[in-house]
């Protein structure tokens, strides 16, 4: 087993498992986003019920904590491993000839979304572990709404989002249907996966810097 | 006979094989153990020798100059394998397979040799099936075949326009199978320099590491060469840039008789000649003579008017145009056998007909494939009425199935589309069907020193039909060899391992160093291709397609003339003692300079015309080769006794008791 | 045609090598890549200067000896040609071409642009194979039909020649279309399933072990192999080793 883990095949199929389940957890998160556009009650419900329901903050949270550090852990790993395998470098090296920009530069696009995490996690986790268990702070069924559309106030946080939430769609763009092939799945599906994917790769990303510039622009005034 | 026994079994054509196998010496497993072979090459020849030698248990040492087995020439080779197998019901046999390949070879190759390879045939391609080679099938799961010059059946088996790859590639897996086992040890980017002989018994090799240039021994019971042919004597032939005849020179000049060296094929279907430039000439499957018609203008305006691009050849009317096979040989059409095809393109050539700006070429066009396949296509299809453009798109796409690589490999080379304007095409140098004289059992005249596939004179004759070489490489090397060679090695089994430490390899070293040292030390006034491009004008013109007393005495000459120049000016920068392939280039010229000769030497003896060899002086008022049995029905096996001049014809008589010998006719 | 081609010079494994400008006159379309560079070693030879090694040999595009990066693409900025079979005529006169070895750390340098490619062998040697005898003492070759479909894919695996343009497309230097093409081939034919669990893991473990890099899915090795081969040989070898891990 200890083998299996080494060899890259594996390896390129724990990439492909954590990206997925963080391509699902993605498209739940805008979910529950949209409605503080659409719906602000709901969304403060819904928050509400993600922070407080037992299977979602013990079991849920921590294996999504997991996925994003084995994907991020792994996605290092493999890099440097593959810098190896070219050890001394061409003097010149058309890549853009033969793939894609976002195939070959899912470490730069995938290390600023790391980065993004970062600052996402220290606006809204941190906050929220603060408040819940170390301030211990009474439940406030209503507070979500305002906390996130306030965080937005800022310039420089809300086109921070807008960069990362484009790198995170060139990520997607390769990575998504990149890790079916991964996986073994290439066959007449593999166009519709393809499709798919860059439906997918724009919409989500764009629907969540909708979200931040709409807040930013409809500040709550008190 | 004395010298030359062929030891070809006695008893009934159709038993020999058999009743040999019975009664040669056997060596058992645990004594094979001990016994060392030396493989040289990895062709098919080599590669299936190697693999079911160390499959029978012998240690087997392979080498070869390039850096992996796999890419050995037979890589290249196009077309198809033929075998016996009848699974188109057309009538096959191993009887007319041996008909038709000693027809073919012009009454000129060894019965027993050739019903044993047509009788192994069959074995050839359940063998490569079982390896996992991906021959063509049709829609029902079982193997295609197709059609191959100088045979009224379809018995050639084919992978697309890449059979020799995956043959090549079968017989390499064969070997790696056996190289994980440790039985096989491969020594890749090697070059044999020279064969070691002693008690007068072939023991081993000297070889270079062409990687550091380290001179190295390695020692045998027997020596194995498949080598190759030596087309590249040429400078521009069909084979590898790295082809050469060093091994089975080396074997020569230590006592190994070359037989029929002048037996040189032609191949009808090359992409011809663009300039100066060219270092090599790319082959154009004879599996294209299936669909494609050979054609040159019929008037001469016409072919002067094309050459200067006045004229495109599509718009030629039909009536314009000459097939002149489909008119010389109608029986055969566009499917003769390639020596005949050849001469034929080069008389219109010659004539004038030709038609790219040098003249030399003539077309091969699909435009009538293309359409009758389409036709066939649009009906099987139910599709009624179809417009000229769709039977056009129809017909194309099987055409593209059927030969897609090649016409892609064509456009690359010329920059045209052969599906639109027809191809050209120029005989080039192909095949050597001469090669190292052998018995039955595939030993030369040096006991222990074994020759198989291309690099031997065995069975073609003096005409190779198409698609037989790999059957010959394969059938010498996975069931021919590896049983004969157990009869040498049967007395070998108290031998124990031979030392490397003895005079005769420190003989052979310090000659091989002394050697390297000469070629080194030239006066340094030209490179060796200038050498080997000059050698090659004086071959393809003088011992080409067609040869004459006078010009091969002038070959002959200025060969020897050359050669001395060579040795006494040839430049070759960088050391000896380091990868250097001016060195390699060197090495293997200084052999061709000799056997070149040889060749010359070999077609002026033989006063007769017969496949690839047509002699001016020898033909019928029609210009068909006029052979003479009464006093050539014989195989040259020439002795080295110093330089070529020098050499001694040893004659094998060739008894035909089961073919009635005919004046070949393709008509 | 004149161009200027700047070229690596590296005298053995072990010293460092340098690009080198090598200005070039009198080049014509119809020459390939490779005589254009004949053309320049003459040139060197004749001034007493060591030529330029590469390794080459049928120069037919199928032996698969002949590599070169060429203006930072394998096999030069054609498709599906190796570059023996480049032609010059897809250059402009006055061009500068870079030309330099396949870069890879399981493929070092020997010598200028000479590589040592026995990682492939050794790929091939610990499984590409079916053990079979090779007695021909075997059933007859139409005894088992074969789905046309599968024959013909496992043929257009089997076309891989091996040059290693794959890895060095790559920009992690993975070795996964070449190794995808050896599995690909015998899993498809039913001789081969019968070692197919071992075959992919023995394959897989002996390419990691020489150093390649990991496959991300760029699609460079598709797009830049010679032969066109497939990346489903690659999705086909990811579920061949996935289902043979699983069986255990």
């Amino acid at each position: 087993m200890s083998g299996l883990i080494k060899s890259s095949i594996a390896r390129k199929v724990v990439m492909a498992l954590s990206g997925l389940f963080l391509v699902f957890f993605l498209a739940q998160h805008f979910t529950i986003n949209v409605t503080s556009v659409l719906a602000p009650e709901t969304f403060n419900e819904w928050s509400h019920f993600m922070g407080y329901n037992g299977l979602v903050q013990f079991v849920l949270q921590p294996i999504l904590i997991a996925g994003v550090i084995v994907h991020f852990v792994m996605g290092i790993v493999l890099e440097l491993q593959n810098n190896k395998a070219r050890a001394i470098k061409y003097k010149k090296y058309s890549g853009g000839a033969n793939a894609s920009w976002m195939s070959r530069n899912m470490i730069i696009t995938g290390l600023v979304v790391l980065a993004f995490l970062g600052l996402h996690f220290y606006d809204f986790w941190i906050h929220e572990m603060d408040y819940k268990y170390i301030s211990v702070n009474p439940e406030n069924p209503t507070r979500y709404l305002e906390e996130t559309v306030h965080k937005f106030e800022p310039v420089w946080r809300t086109a921070l989002y807008v960069v990362s939430f484009v790198l995170l769609a060139l990520h997607l763009w390769h990575g998504f249907a990149s890790s079916f092939q991964s996986m073994g799945v290439n066959n007449k599906y593999t166009p519709a996966i393809q499709t798919f994917t860059k439906i997918y790769a724009v919409a989500i990303p764009a629907g969540f810097i909708f979200i931040a510039l709409y807040h930013h622009f409809n500040p709550i005034t008190q | 006979m004395g010298i030359l026994d062929s030891k070809v079994p006695s008893g009934p054509l159709a038993d020999k094989w058999t009743k040999h196998k019975n009664e040669i010496n056997l060596v058992n497993p645990a004594n094979k153990r001990n016994i060392d072979v030396i493989v040289v090459g990895t062709g098919l020849a080599g590669g299936s020798a190697a693999a079911t030698l160390a499959e029978l248990g012998y240690n087997v040492k392979t080498f070869c100059y390039q850096d992996s087995p796999r890419r050995a020439h037979s890589i290249a080779a196009q077309g198809g394998i033929n075998a016996a197998k009848n699974y188109q019901g057309d009538g096959d046999s191993a009887y007319r397979l041996f008909y038709d390949t000693v027809k073919g070879g012009d009454y000129r190759s060894r019965e027993a040799n050739v019903y044993r390879l047509a009788e192994e045939s069959s074995n050839i391609i359940d063998q490569c099936v079982a390896q996992g080679v991906p021959f063509a099938r049709e829609y029902g799961g079982l193997l295609d075949n197709r059609s191959f010059g100088g045979v009224l059946v379809s018995r050639t088996f084919y992978a697309k326009g890449q059979t020799g790859q995956q043959l090549l590639l079968g017989c390499y897996a064969a070997m790696n199978r056996q190289i994980n086992r440790g039985k096989i040890k491969p020594f890749n980017r090697h070059e044999m320099m020279d064969l070691v002989l002693v008690d007068g018994k072939a023991r081993g090799i000297i070889a270079r590491d062409l990687v550091t240039g380290e001179i190295e021994r390695h020692s045998a019971h027997a020596v194995v060469l498949a080598s190759g042919g030596y087309g590249n004597v040429f400078y521009l032939s069909t084979n590898a840039m790295g082809s050469n005849v060093m091994a089975a020179w080396r074997a020569h000049r230590r006592g190994a008789y070359f037989a029929n060296p002048c037996f040189t094929q032609i191949h009808p279907t090359c992409i011809p000649v663009s300039g100066d430039h060219q270092s090599k000439l790319t082959l154009m499957s004879e599996s294209l003579r299936n669909d494609g018609r050979i054609w040159v203008p019929a008037r001469k305006e016409d072919a002067e008017d094309i050459r200067s691009g006045k004229l495109k050849p599509t718009q030629l009317k039909e009536e314009d145009r000459d097939y002149y096979l489909e008119r010389r040989y109608p029986a055969f059409g566009n499917l003769v056998p390639r020596d005949v095809a050849s001469r034929a393109a080069k008389e219109r050539c010659d004539a004038g007909f030709g038609v790219n700006k040098t003249g030399e070429a003539v077309y091969l066009d699909f435009a009538a494939a293309i359409q009758r396949y389409g036709k066939e296509e649009a009906l099987t299809h139910g599709m009624k009425d179809t417009d000229e453009k769709t039977v056009t798109k129809l017909g194309r796409d099987v055409v593209e199935a059927k030969y897609g690589n090649l016409f892609q490999m064509y456009e690359k080379i010329v920059d045209e589309n052969p599906y639109e304007t027809p191809m050209m095409i120029y005989p080039a140098v192909h095949y050597t069907m001469g090669g190292l004289w052998v018995d039955y059992n595939l030993q030369t005249t040096i006991d222990g020193c074994y020759c198989v596939g291309e690099a031997n004179f065995s069975d073609h004759g003096a005409n190779r039909l198409g698609a037989s070489a790999l059957m010959q490489g394969l059938a010498d090397g996975y069931f021919v060899l590896p049983y004969t060679i157990g009869d040498y090695l049967s007395d070998d089994i108290r031998t124990g391992e031979i030392t490397t430490d003895s005079p005769e390899f420190d003989h052979a070293e310090t000659e091989v160093r002394e050697r390297i040292d000469k070629l080194m030390s030239g006066s340094g006034k030209h490179s060796v291709d200038y050498y080997h491009k000059k050698l090659g004008l004086i071959m393809w013109n003088k011992c080409g397609m067609s040869r004459n007393g006078e010009e091969l005495q002038a070959a002959i000459d200025e060969i020897a003339e050359l050669r001395k120049d060579f040795w006494a000016n040839v430049k070759i920068p960088g050391a000896g003692d380091a990868m250097n392939s001016e060195l390699e280039k060197a090495g293997r010229v200084a052999d061709f300079l000799e056997l070149g000769e040889l060749f010359a030497k070999d077609a002026l003896t033989r006063n007769e015309s017969c496949g690839g060899h047509f002699r001016e002086e020898y033909q019928t008022k029609e210009g068909e080769a006029l052979r003479d049995d009464e006093n050539f029905k014989f195989v040259s096996a020439w002795e080295y006794k110093g330089e070529p001049k020098d050499a001694v014809l040893h004659k094998e008589d060739l008894k035909y008791e089961n073919i009635e010998l005919k004046t070949r006719s393709y008509k | 045609m004149k161009l200027n081609l700047k070229i690596w010079r590296q005298k053995n494994a072990k010293s460092k090598g340098e690009m080198k400008d090598y200005p070039i006159n009198g080049i014509e379309g119809d020459m390939s890549f490779l005589e254009m560079l004949d053309v320049l070693n003459e040139e060197l030879i004749n001034k007493g200067e060591e030529p330029v090694q590469f390794d080459h040999d049928c120069r037919e595009g199928i032996c698969g000896s002949c590599s070169l990066q060429i203006n930072g693409e394998p096999h030069g900025p054609d498709r599906l040609v190796t570059t023996c079979q480049l032609h010059m005529r897809k250059f402009n006169d006055g061009d500068t071409i870079v030309i330099e070895p396949f870069r890879a750390t399981a493929f070092p340098v020997i010598k200028d642009l000479v590589i040592d490619r026995s990682a492939f062998d050794r790929i091939q040697q610990v499984g590409g194979y079916i053990s079979v005898n090779t007695s021909g003492n075997t059933v007859d070759a139409n005894a088992t039909p074969i789905e046309k479909e599968n024959a013909d894919d496992s043929f257009y695996a089997a076309t891989c020649i091996g040059c290693g343009a794959c890895v060095a497309a790559c920009k992690n230097a993975s070795a996964m279309l070449f190794t995808s093409a050896k599995v690909s081939q015998f899993a498809l034919l039913p001789q081969g399933r019968v070692e197919a669990t071992e075959r992919v893991q023995s394959m897989v473990r002996q390419m990691d072990l020489e150093g390649f890099g990991n496959c991300t899915n760029t699609g460079a090795c598709e797009v830049e192999c010679p032969k066109g081969i497939s990346l489903e040989n690659i999705a086909r070898m990811n579920r061949e080793y996935l289902s043979a891990n699983l069986k255990g």
